[in-house]
Order: C-alpha cells, then structure tokens, then sequence
C-alpha cells in the first residue's frame, strides 16, 4: 500500500528536535562565551571561539583527574557486571524448576522495587568502616545496585538458548564451568552489548551513590565535580557550561559513533 | 550431582555480596528505624514512636505531598508525549534515522548536569526574555516561587525521560503487524480509532511496564531537584529522597529517617502493585 514519505509527521518530529537541541546549542554557546558577553543577547553565537573557558575549567576543577575516575568506575563496573551477573543468570535459568533457584531469582529480582535511601544511611556507615569509600568500593556496590534488573534480562535471554549445544559438550567431557565459558558466554553476546550498554550509561552518570560513599574529593566522578563546584560556578556561568559540556562530551562523542548500536542495544533489552 | 554443584558455586558470591552490600544493610535500616541511634553513639529502643512521629511531621508530609505531586504528573506526561514521539518514529518519515538519535539523546546526560543547564535557563534565560518581550508570566524566576517551583522540576524530569519511555513505546510498536493497519484502511478507519483499536491494546504490555517504571524513578527522584532548587524555596520541593539523605547525614535523624524509609518503601511497592494490578486488567480487555 503506501510506501509514500508521511510529511506531516517527518516536519512535527523535526520541529520538535529543537526543545531536544537548544539546551545543547545554549551550553555550547555559552561555554564559548565570555562574561562581558552574557550581558548582551544570550542566544547569540560567540564573538570568537577561543578555548580559555575549557583551559581554566580543566585547571580549577581538575577535569582529567575526574574523567580518570569516572573511567576507571564505569570500566570497573561493567566488567564486574559482565563477568558475575551473566554468570548467575546462567545457573538461575538453567535451574528455574528447582525451588532454591526460583527463589533467588525472585530474591534479587525484588530489589528493583527497594528504594536506594532504605539501605543508605546502613550502607554508608558499612562502606566507610570496611575501607570501602573509594573507587573499587563504588564499583563493587555498582555490581550490587545493577544485579537486579541484570539478571532479569540475562535469564529472560539465557532461556531462549538451546540446551543442546550444552548436553553435547557435557558428553564430551566438559564441566560446567567450561560449558558456561566457552559456549554459554560467547552466546550471550548480543545480552553483554545491551547490559554493558546501560550499566555504562547508569555509572557514568551516576551521582547519588558516589556522592554518598566516596569521602575523598581527589577520587570525585564527573557529575559529582561539577556539584562541588557550584559555589564557584555560580559566579562564573561561563566557566561552569564549560566544565558541564566537559563532563558530557566523552559521553556524546561515544554517542554519535556508536548510537545505533546503543539504541538497539536499549532496544533489546526492553524486548526481553 | 557434579553439576548442581557447580550451579551452586556460580551463585554462592552475587548471592554473598548482594546479601552483604543490600538486603543486610536493608535489614538494618528497618531495626535501627526501632531505636533513636543518631548514627554514632548509643541507642536505645523506642518502639514504633518514630514511626508515628513520621505521621505527624509537616516536614514529612510536606516532602510525600510534593513527591506524589510531581511523579503523577510527570508520569503521564511523560507517557502521552513518549507515545506520540514513538509514532511519529514508527510512521514512514524521512530522516528516521537521525530523529531517532537525536531524541533518544537526552538519555544518555547526566541527570544532574542537564538540571544545572536547565537551573540557568530558568533562573536567567526565560526571565530575561519575558522582560524583553513584555510577557509577565515569564518575566520571574519560577524556580523562586514557592507555588510553581515543582512545574520547573516536573520540565527537568520530563525532558529527559521521554527518551527512554520514546525507545520502549517504539520497540512495542515495532511489534505490531503492519497488515491490521492496512485492513484498517480498506475498512475506512479513522487515525484516531485506529490507534485505540489497534495500536493501543497491542503495544498495553509496554504501557503497564512504562506506567510503573516512570512512576517508580519518579517516586525516587533526588539528582533534579539537588540541582534546580535544592528542596526549595523553602522546602517547598524536597522530595523523600531529599528529606532522608539531609535528615540521615546532617541532622543526626539517622533511626527516624530510617522509619521514614521503610514507610517510603511500603509506599513505592503498595503504588506499584496497585499500578501493575489496574493495568494489567485493563489489558486483558
């Protein structure tokens, strides 16, 4: 039938990008600007493009030391979470029918719906008296806070595997593990892209567990740079848009390259 | 036997640091939610009066009222405007591709640095251009007023959050069958009974799960107010998040934000079992 082009709704969609887009176009263009400037039309676009803004908010807030930390929290995360929730949704979905794995799989599955503030005064007071108020410790509780919703995703997957592939490796001789390693995990491929997707996305903006476990300002991520600095910042709007279109850009760069392989990976996920 | 050995080995450490890092720090909130302990020092026993303290807080009350107030809004915003996006993505468009990225963008920000984006365009940009334009309504700061501060939140929220719900909504309509629209047609319906008929009872499933995931992060919300109005003017939007997190770690409030904690989390599951059990009827019809 019609393959024709709907115009009407290509223009709506198109016109509606741009409460998507001026929040970015202002940050960017203020973050280019220099105070003298902001007195004058603030949509207007910047006299000159120079990088003193960027340079000065590197310095004051430290950028790179941030960036170090938000990288080694978010790549600690996933690998935590790849590793060991891929693994227990294995064991979990190969063993619904037995009682004790049901009721795991309902025990870890309940904690979507535990508001993070009931476990955090209690959480708080234990991280800081085992030594865990840094960055390993954030990535380990981030393994914790994202079991949940993991393993309902990998188990929903791990069901749609054949089991066959499995029964011809134990036949062969292979242990569980080995089945797991080397036949299980490689198929489960599609599942990692998706869960490494979101938990990614989820630690690198994460601010509320940081701002609570991390004590020490120099192990700071970037969202929660940016919220000690408001002091600062609330005289300086341009320096501030600056350090705010700092924290986002690794984000947005990765983005652009890779946005269909991240919207299909969201989008796998909620097919589950 | 081998095997269930190994099975059990596979979940025996997320078992261990799960319990560990959150169902005993959980089980610890609800028995220090019985004592008055500050967070340091020693406590004693107080039966429920914390929790009856909760009850007849105005400090408490006030966060729960602006709480519901702002994710029941921002809720079904936030789906009517998901649904609409993920249509308009689902029709025949030009440039589908592109749209598609550039609205899922807003999911990938921070939650906290898109609120300070927004805080200055509230508190300087939309001020300076009502004074510009004449237009009174826009001239103050909304931010500032105790009546519509929770209106500029609820914007925030939304905003970002349609991204996400847009891609559910899109993933559930790429599940319908292109033909029903087409025997649609022939049969002369219109767009609007096309959707209630057709489009609506297919893409339910999807509806059920974003009714109460939004509601849920919503019920939750903490980084968007720390950002636009630090609970205020006043406390006029501090939500329970807020209230637990400045009560727990700055007024030594640790056992009775506790209690508040636990009735918090009473609240989210009673909300989301109703939420799950009306949609889900509504589904089956």
């Amino acid at each position: 039938m019609s393959n024709r082009i709907n115009w009407k709704a290509t223009i709506l969609l198109i016109l509606g990008t741009i409460f998507i887009l001026f929040p970015i176009y202002l940050t960017v263009i203020i973050a280019f600007k220099t105070p003298q400037e902001m007195s004058g039309n603030i949509l207007a676009l910047p006299e000159s493009w120079g990088f003193g803004n960027f340079t000065e908010a590197i310095e004051v807030t430290n950028f790179f030391n941030a960036l170090g930390n938000s990288v080694f929290v978010t790549v600690l995360t996933v690998i935590i979470v790849i590793l060991t929730h891929s693994l227990v949704a294995y064991a979990i979905a190969r063993n619904m029918h037995k009682k004790f794995y049901k009721f795991l799989y309902f025990y870890f599955i309940s904690a979507m719906f535990i508001p993070f503030p009931i476990i955090m005064l209690p959480l708080v007071l234990q991280t800081s008296s085992w030594g865990m108020d840094n960055l390993v410790g954030l990535g380990i509780l981030n393994g914790v806070m994202h079991l949940a919703f993991n393993v309902f995703i990998y188990v929903g997957y791990v069901k749609t595997l054949p089991v066959e592939l499995e029964e011809a490796a134990i036949i062969d001789g292979a242990n569980t593990f080995q089945v797991f390693w080397k036949i299980i995990f490689p198929m489960m491929k599609p599942m990692h892209a998706t869960v490494a997707i979101l938990t990614a996305l989820a630690a690198w903006n994460d601010f509320m567990l940081p701002l609570v476990i991390l004590s020490d300002s120099s192990m700071y991520t970037l969202p929660l740079v940016q919220y000690a600095f408001q002091g600062q910042f609330s005289t300086d709007y341009n320096l501030a848009f600056a350090s705010y279109l700092l924290a986002m850009l690794p984000m947005v760069v990765l983005y652009i390259f890779v946005q269909k392989w991240i919207i299909g990976g969201v989008m796998r996920g909620s097919l589950k | 036997m081998k095997r269930d050995h190994a099975f059990l080995l596979m979940v025996i450490p997320a078992f261990v640091l799960f319990f560990i890092f959150h169902t005993y720090p959980a089980l610890q909130g609800v028995f220090y939610s019985f004592t008055n302990f500050k967070g340091y020092g020693n406590w004693d026993f107080t039966g429920f009066s914390n929790y009856f303290k909760v009850f007849q807080d105005s400090r408490a009350l006030g966060a729960y009222g602006f709480t519901f107030q702002f994710a029941i809004v921002s809720t079904i915003l936030v789906n009517i405007i998901s649904v609409l996006i993920a249509m308009g993505l689902n029709a025949k468009i030009k440039f589908r591709k592109t749209l598609r990225a550039t609205y899922f963008l807003p999911f990938i920000l921070s939650v906290l640095i898109v609120s300070y984006i927004f805080q200055f365009i509230f508190t300087h940009m939309v001020p300076d251009l009502g004074q510009a334009l004449g237009i009174e309504a826009l001239s103050k700061n909304i931010l500032g007023d105790q009546d519509l501060a929770w209106v500029g939140i609820v914007i925030v929220a939304v905003w970002q959050s349609v991204a996400f719900n847009t891609l559910l909504y899109l993933a559930g309509l790429s599940t319908v069958d292109e033909q029903l629209y087409e025997a649609a047609d022939i049969d002369g319906a219109k767009a609007w009974s096309k959707f209630w008929r057709i489009t609506f009872p297919l893409i339910a499933p999807f509806f059920t799960i974003n009714m109460v995931v939004a509601m849920k992060n919503f019920l939750m919300a903490f980084d968007q107010i720390i950002a636009l109005t630090g609970g205020g003017p006043g406390r006029a939007t501090e939500s329970i998040s807020l209230l637990i997190y400045r009560g727990g770690f700055e007024a030594g409030q640790f056992a009775y934000q506790s209690a508040n904690a636990v009735i918090y989390f009473i609240v989210i599951v009673v909300i989301s079992v109703v939420q799950l059990r009306i949609l889900e009827r509504k589904e089956v019809k």
